[in-house]
C-alpha cells in the first residue's frame, strides 16, 4: 500500500475533531486555547498534504502565514487570559460572564 | 557480502553518532576541570591539583567528580511532579546533543578507497534546524523548575524562559547576515564558502551580537540570572542532586560547546584554516577552545546583570543592532553585486 | 517504506492530541501539545517540506508553547474542577464531536480530488531547496498577504501592550 494524500487528510480530520471536542468540553481557557492550536495544526497538515498532492507550493506558503497569525493570536489571547486572572483570580471561563472587567 | 546501501548508510550514521557523543561527553568531563583551573588562576588560587596530578593539574579530577556525583543521594522533593522532575534533565541533555547532528567537523576525505563525510547529516535547512533545536532546549530548564515544586526553582525557570525567548531573536537575526552572504542554509556549504576569507571579516557586528546572545542562551555569566546563587540559591536546579544534577551540568557544558561550534562554523570558517592553511578538525577544536576560554574569562571577571538591565539590553540594544546589521548587509550586497 | 514512519508519527500525534484534551493538569496538556507539534514536523519532512518542519518546531514548540507554559506557571491555575456547572455540556460536546467526525468522514469519502498538477514535484523542491521555493513564492505571488501579516503582528503587539499595562 502506498502513502497517499488520503492518509494525511484523514489524520488531519482526526486531529481537527479532537481539537474541536477539546474546545467544547474543557472549561480552562488555557486548554481551550491549546485545543484551538491543535485545530490550526490539523488544518496546516491538510494544507501541506494537498500541497504535496497538487505539486504546488501555495499550501506551504499558507501554512507559513498561519504560523504567523497563530503567534499573534496566542500573544493577544494569553494577555487576555492573564488580564482575566488578575481581575477574577480564576481561569474558569464559566465565571467570566460579564462584559465589564 | 553485499549490503543494502540503506543499511550501510544507517550503520555509518550510527557509528558517527556514537563517536560524536563519546567525544562530547569526554569534552564535558574535562571542561569542568579546565573551568575550575582557569577560574582558580583568575582568582589567584591554586585550583584542583591532587587527583592524578601531572605538573600541578589534577588530570583524574573529572573521574573523581563523576564517582562522587553517582554516589550522592538522589533527592526527591516533597510534592514534586515525579514524571516532569525526572524527564526535565533528559530533555536538557537530549536537545543539547541533537544540535551536533548537522555540524561539519572535518573536510570529506577518502580513507582506504571509502568516502567519508565528517558530519552526521547535511540537510539544506541546517541553520534552521539548529535554531529549532536550540529553542526546544528551554523546556528542560522550564520543566525542571516547575517540577521541583520550589519557589526558587520556579523563579529561576520563569526568568530563564523570558531571557531565552528574548535573546533567541537576536541570536537568529545575527546569523541572517551570514546566510545572506552564503546564500545557503546548509552548514557544509557555509563552511566551504569560507575557504579563503572568513565571514567574520564581512560580518563583525553580527559576530559580536551572536556571541553576546549565545552567552545569554547558555545562561553563563554575566547572564546567569536563572541560577543567580545570591538571590535564587541555584535557580531551576536547586532541588536537583546526584545524576540528575550531573545531567543538567552536562547540558550546560554541551550547550557551551554547541554555541561555540556554531560561532566557529558560521563566522570563523569552521574547519578551514586562515587563508586556506591545512583545513581540518584541529582548527575547529582550536576555535571552540577559544570561545570556551572567553566564556570562562567572562565568568571570572564580570558581575551579573540586573534583571531589568538584561531585558533592556536584549530588546533595546541587541535587537535593533541585529536588524540594522541585516539592513546594511542587504544594501551593501545590492550595491556591490 | 514511507508507511512505517507515517503510522508511527500519526499514532504519536493522535495519542498526544487526546492527551491535550483529556489530561487535567495544564502542564501535561502543554507537553502533549509539544509532542503533537514535533510529530507534525516529522510528517512535514515526509511531505518534503523540511522548511515548514523547522519553522513548525521553532515557532510553535519553541515560542508559542513556551508562552503557554510561561502563563500556566505564572497563574498556576491547578487542575480543572471535577464538578461541572453546566451538567449538559460534556455529553453535548461529545455529540457535536461525533457529528463533526461523521461530517468530515462523509466529505472525505465523497471528495473527488482534482487531477491538475503544478510544477513543484518533490524532486524539484529538493533541487531548488524547500526554503528557496517557499521564499520565492512568498515574496512574489503572496507579497500582499505577507505585508498584511506584518501589519497584523504590529496590531497584536500594540494590543498586548494595552492589555498588559496596569490601569491608572
Amino acid at each position: 500500500m502506498m502513502l497517499t494524500v488520503n492518509h494525511y487528510i484523514i489524520l488531519s480530520a482526526i486531529l481537527f475533531s479532537i481539537g474541536a471536542v477539546g474546545v467544547l468540553m474543557r472549561r480552562n481557557p488555557l486548554i481551550m486555547f491549546m485545543s484551538i492550536e491543535l485545530m490550526l495544526n490539523a488544518v496546516n497538515l491538510a494544507f501541506v498534504g494537498f500541497s504535496r498532492y497538487l505539486q504546488s507550493i501555495d499550501g506551504q506558503v499558507f501554512v507559513f502565514l498561519i504560523l504567523t497569525v497563530a503567534a499573534a493570536e496566542v500573544a493577544v489571547g494569553l494577555a487576555i487570559i492573564v488580564a482575566l486572572f488578575r481581575t477574577r483570580q480564576t481561569v474558569n471561563v464559566d465565571e467570566a460572564n460579564t462584559l465589564k472587567g | 557480502m553485499d549490503l543494502d546501501p540503506i543499511v550501510v548508510t544507517l550503520i555509518e550514521a550510527l557509528i558517527k553518532t556514537i563517536v560524536v557523543i563519546i567525544a562530547l561527553l569526554t569534552a564535558f568531563a574535562y571542561l569542568t576541570l579546565v573551568e575550575r583551573y582557569v577560574i582558580a588562576k583568575i582568582q589567584s588560587r591554586i585550583g584542583p591539583n591532587r587527583v592524578g596530578a601531572i605538573g600541578g593539574i589534577a588530570l583524574l579530577q573529572p573521574i573523581a567528580d563523576a564517582i562522587k556525583m553517582i554516589f550522592k543521594e538522589d533527592f526527591w522533593p516533597a510534592q514534586a511532579d515525579k514524571i516532569i522532575y525526572t524527564i526535565a534533565p533528559g530533555i536538557a541533555v537530549g536537545t543539547a546533543l541533537l544540535a551536533w547532528a548537522v555540524m561539519p567537523l572535518h573536510p570529506s576525505t577518502e580513507i582506504f578507497g571509502y568516502h567519508i563525510d565528517f558530519y552526521i547529516a547535511d540537510v539544506n535547512i541546517a541553520v534552521l534546524y539548529l535554531l529549532a533545536i536550540g529553542s526546544l532546549g528551554i523546556y528542560g530548564i522550564v520543566l525542571g523548575g516547575w517540577g521541583s515544586n520550589n519557589k526558587y526553582s520556579m523563579l529561576g525557570a520563569l526568568r530563564s524562559t523570558a531571557q531565552m525567548i528574548s535573546y533567541e531573536i537576536s541570536l537568529g537575526l545575527a546569523l541572517v547576515g551570514v546566510l545572506m552572504l552564503s546564500g545557503s542554509l546548509s552548514l557544509v556549504d557555509i563552511v566551504e564558502k569560507q575557504s579563503f576569507i572568513w565571514n567574520v571579516v564581512w560580518q563583525p557586528l553580527g559576530f559580536i551580537i551572536y556571541f553576546i546572545a549565545a552567552v545569554a542562551e547558555v545562561n553563563r555569566l554575566p547572564f546567569d540570572l536563572p541560577e543567580a546563587e545570591t538571590e535564587l540559591v541555584a535557580g531551576y536546579q536547586t532541588e536537583y542532586s546526584s545524576l540528575k544534577f550531573a545531567l543538567f551540568y552536562m547540558a550546560e557544558y554541551i550547550n557551551m560547546l554547541t554555541v561555540s561550534a556554531i560561532a566557529s562554523t558560521m563566522f570563523l570558517g569552521g574547519y578551514q584554516g586562515p587563508f586556506g592553511i591545512l583545513p581540518g578538525v584541529h582548527w575547529l577544536i582550536l576555535k571552540i577552545m577559544f570561545f570556551i576560554f572567553v566564556m570562562m574569562w567572562m565568568r571570572g571577571t564580570l558581575p551579573r546583570f540586573r534583571y531589568d538591565q538584561l531585558m533592556g539590553f536584549g530588546w533595546k540594544v541587541l535587537l535593533p543592532l541585529a536588524l540594522a546589521n541585516i539592513f546594511v548587509t542587504a544594501i551593501v550586497m545590492v550595491i556591490f553585486k | 517504506m514511507e508507511l512505517i514512519p507515517f503510522y508511527f508519527l500519526a499514532a504519536l500525534g493522535v495519542i498526544a492530541a487526546l492527551g491535550v484534551v483529556m489530561l487535567r493538569n495544564p502542564v501535561y496538556s502543554a507537553l502533549c501539545l509539544a509532542v503533537v507539534f514535533v510529530s507534525l514536523a516529522g510528517l512535514y519532512v515526509l511531505l518534503s517540506a523540511p522548511f515548514l518542519a523547522a519553522a513548525q518546531v521553532m515557532i510553535y514548540a519553541g515560542a508559542i508553547l513556551i508562552l503557554f507554559v510561561f502563563v500556566i506557571m505564572l497563574l498556576s491555575p491547578g487542575s480543572d474542577p471535577l464538578k461541572e456547572e453546566l451538567k449538559w455540556q460534556r455529553p453535548l460536546a461529545v455529540i457535536f464531536g461525533v457529528a463533526l467526525v461523521a461530517q468530515l468522514a462523509l466529505v472525505i469519502a465523497l471528495a473527488v480530488l482534482p487531477p491538475t498538477r503544478g510544477p513543484f514535484t518533490p524532486e524539484l523542491i529538493a533541487q531548488i531547496g524547500s526554503t528557496q521555493a517557499v521564499g520565492a513564492s512568498l515574496f512574489t505571488d503572496f507579497l500582499l498577504p505577507f505585508e498584511i501579516t506584518s501589519l497584523l503582528l504590529l496590531v497584536a503587539i500594540v494590543g498586548v501592550i494595552v492589555l498588559a499595562k496596569k490601569r491608572q
